[in-house]
């Protein structure tokens, strides 16, 4: 029995819509579900082109967690702590960057070349980091 | 009253992203402070509850990572690397290396290898901290 693909992966957010203004309004995905379970609001984006892997939005809160361990994780994602990473690619690097600095999206690490390509980072409004990478063919 | 916190947090985090990316650049405490929408006296002591550090330090330290970081990836010499990371004088970037590292720039550039770990990573483990 092997596993074939890595298809959902999640991180949290403070707030889902402040979350889809920056997932899809700057960073330029596409909504994948975005539904009302009653319980929660399953909200997923993906890039376009790549529905077949979706990144969760999920808000911390009851009754999933209880009020003081969702208070730890809101403390320890807006201090940039909790470990929500996402890592994605370009064909631009630069171009991409200069893209996301023009809309005002927060950057942590500036284009830089490395042996592995061309990378840099920024922040979501949260405390997520997000690395963006003109990878070189490996090998 | 929680929410004040998160927005604290995020506001300090801002402040140590800058630190992070403008390294290279004469940033001082007020500057910081600026970018976290406080006095420069709250800062630093909201700063050092949010972190565990001076933004001080915290600075000092990003910019002896980012020179250990040149010295091992690069031929660039120490003198270039010591502005190059921030550092206003080649006398106090080679007393503060010293002290933080524990041997000298040119030491410590021998016998250490490449690694190519995506920056951020880099960045996160290899900065010198009073925490491990």
């Amino acid at each position: 029995m092997t596993m074939n693909a890595i298809s959902r992966s999640q991180i949290y957010v403070l707030d889902q819509d402040e979350a889809l203004d920056f997932y899809v309004g700057k960073l330029g995905m596409e909504v994948n579900t975005d539904a009302d379970l009653g319980f929660m609001r399953w909200l997923t984006v993906n890039l376009p082109g790549d529905p077949e892997r979706e990144i969760l939005l999920e808000k911390p809160g009851p009754p999933a967690l209880d009020p003081a361990t969702a208070e730890q994780v809101r403390e320890l994602l807006t201090k940039g702590a909790l470990g929500g990473y996402l890592f994605m690619t370009t064909d631009d690097a630069q171009k991409t960057y200069e893209d996301l600095v023009a809309k005002g999206v927060e950057v942590t690490d500036e284009p830089t070349e490395r042996p592995y390509g061309i990378d840099f980072g920024i922040r979501d409004p949260f405390g997520n980091k997000i690395r963006i990478g003109q990878m070189f063919p490996r090998g | 009253m929680s929410r004040a916190v998160e927005e604290s947090n995020r506001a300090m985090l801002r402040a140590r992203d800058a630190m992070d990316r403008a390294y290279a650049e004469p940033l001082d405490v007020p500057a910081l402070a600026r970018i976290a929408h406080a006095s420069p006296a709250h800062f630093i002591r909201t700063f050092r509850a949010t972190f565990g550090e001076t933004p001080h330090r915290y600075l000092q330290r990003r910019r002896v990572e980012r020179a250990m970081y040149l010295l091992t990836q690069t031929d660039r010499d120490v003198t270039d690397i010591c502005f190059a990371v921030g550092f206003a004088s080649l006398g106090t970037f080679s007393r503060t290396f010293r002290q933080i590292v524990g041997e000298s720039p040119t030491a410590y550039r021998r016998g250490r290898a490449p690694t190519d770990v995506p920056a951020c990573f880099t960045k996160a483990w290899t900065r010198p901290s009073s925490f491990g």
